[in-house]
């Protein structure tokens, strides 16, 4: 599923209530006792002199919230990172500093992070951002992999839908506390957007790709949001 | 200066008890600070150090005034300090300025302290260069707990207080609670601060504190080979530097800074070498 809509729509507060960083104002949400939770975050340049190997980067993702040193099932995390690392397709930069890896492989190895505790729900905030296209593809590719392969449920928090368009089910549109849910023929109409927006939109089909034309500034800002989980 | 290098006066002082004290002293604070190096290093905390350390000696000052053990204001100084430094600091650009505001008015209160104090101050204040050499067996043992509190803290926290300093946004999403982890990483800098500033002294505590672990994360990535190294570069410079120091009576922190500095610009220069092959 997708969730797109303008900035201050809500996307962020979503991911953050599910994540339990957040609490709701109203409402409620239900979420089975043990719902295992990857999140893969935006692409941000880690620290070139960080102290830090990509398979670090995917150990803690492993059993980095847990207390102690870790001795205890040294041989079970080694085994799990190594997959979620191969699943990837990140044996031939693993090793090396993860502050010097490309964007790309970066968000690689951020995939393999949130994989390898065997997630059932996957969170992804903007995780596309500043990649280039191919990369964007390749990522996209991956998370879709998981969905196939295992049936994990994927919730993307995005404001471009078109590098992944045809691996979407379904489109969550949010503009100030309106939303519509749907496949994306269903939500990405000129007539559905209108009334969200409450102001004439025009979506338009070109080459596969969806086009959204609105008032100024009213649709989509080139401004990506930033999740705040302090 | 030719008894720069006398090693007969050397392997002669080294049978004297109160040296023994004092390298065993400084072996321990060597470890302390050999294994917080490294995150003090990834949490850029090198200001918050020195910080943290001219505090003790205001807590030092603060003690001598009302006739308590220097130590112990010192220990007190270091540990209030780093949990104010933690608690106002909480965002990441203001760190920086906090610690400025913070050092400043210690030290002020410091000076002020000193002026109070009717007695000659300078012959029971040792805190700003050290008194390696006045350890005894009292204060090995008061080191020791320490260490150990120290030590086993931090392998209790071990796994999420590196998840929190390398990856703190998605350490957070994952339910880490990095807030009380800073807090009580600062305490446990503040303890070994505390340490070191009564052995090594408050100017020189970055040198161990922070230069190996510098050297160590240039050389490798590997996070649990650079606390290895870190604490091997500490030891080095510190065991070395008071070594060094015996026969010619020179201060030991001019050795333990300078043998410090050269690891790590070696250290530099092999990572430089590297990049470039």
């Amino acid at each position: 599923m997708a969730v797109l809509g303008p900035n201050g729509s809500g996307k962020t507060s979503l991911l953050r209530v599910l994540l339990g960083l957040q609490k709701l104002t109203g409402g409620t949400m239900e979420t089975p006792e043990d719902l295992g939770i990857g999140y893969i975050p935006q692409q941000r340049a880690l620290d070139p002199t960080i102290t830090l190997r990509g398979r670090d980067l995917v150990s803690l993702g492993y059993d980095g919230h847990s207390w102690g040193f870790g001795l205890k099932g040294m041989r079970e995390r080694k085994q799990r990172v190594d997959t979620a690392i191969r699943s990837v397709g990140a044996e031939a930069f693993a090793n090396r500093p993860v502050g010097l890896l490309s964007g790309g492989e970066q968000q690689r190895l951020r995939v393999a992070q949130a994989l390898v505790c065997d997630p059932d729900v996957l969170l992804c905030d903007e995780p596309l951002l500043s990649l280039d296209l191919a990369h964007q593809q390749a990522v996209s590719q991956l998370i879709d992999k998981r969905r196939t392969e295992a049936g994990t449920s994927v919730l993307f928090v995005t404001h471009e839908i078109n590098p992944i368009l045809p691996l979407v089910d379904r489109v969550l549109y949010l503009v100030d506390g309106r939303f519509r849910i749907g496949t994306p023929d269903e939500v990405m109409t000129s007539e559905v957007l209108s009334e969200l927006y409450r102001t004439r939109i025009d979506v338009v089909r070109v080459r596969g790709q969806i086009i959204v034309v609105g008032a100024q500034g009213a649709v989509e800002s080139d401004q990506p949001h930033h999740l705040q989980v302090d | 200066m030719d008894k720069l290098f006398d090693f007969d006066e050397t392997i002669e002082v080294l049978q004297y008890g109160f040296v023994r004290d004092a390298l065993i002293a400084a072996a321990i604070l060597g470890l302390l600070a050999g294994v917080l190096g490294p995150f003090i290093v990834s949490r850029n905390m090198a200001f918050s150090v020195h910080g943290t350390s001219e505090l003790a000696v205001t807590g030092g000052a603060a003690a001598l005034l009302v006739g308590v053990g220097v130590g112990y204001g010192a220990l007190a100084g270091s540990i209030i300090a780093a949990l104010v430094l933690g608690l106002l600091a909480r965002r990441g650009s203001e760190h920086d300025s906090v610690i400025g505001v913070v050092l400043a008015f210690g030290l002020g209160l410091g000076v002020l302290f000193l002026w109070m104090y009717p007695g000659r101050a300078s012959n029971k204040f040792g805190l700003l260069v050290g008194q390696i050499v006045g350890v005894d067996s009292a204060s090995i043992v008061l080191l020791s707990v320490c260490a150990v509190v120290v030590l086993g803290v931090l392998a209790f926290i071990y796994r999420p207080l590196m998840f929190a300093s390398v990856d703190p946004d998605v350490a957070k999403a994952r339910g880490v609670p990095t807030g009380p982890l800073s807090l009580i990483f600062a305490v446990l800098v503040g303890v070994a601060t505390a340490l070191g500033v009564q052995t090594v002294g408050a100017l020189l505590v970055l040198a161990l504190m922070v230069t190996p672990a510098a050297a160590a994360c240039r050389i490798t990535a590997n996070p649990l080979r650079a606390t290895i190294l870190s604490v091997v570069f500490a030891e080095v410079a510190v065991l070395g530097g008071i070594i060094l120091s015996l026969a010619p009576g020179v201060p030991v922190s001019a050795f333990v800074t300078a043998i410090s500095f050269l690891i790590y610009i070696a250290a530099r220069v092999v990572s430089r070498v590297r990049a470039a092959a």
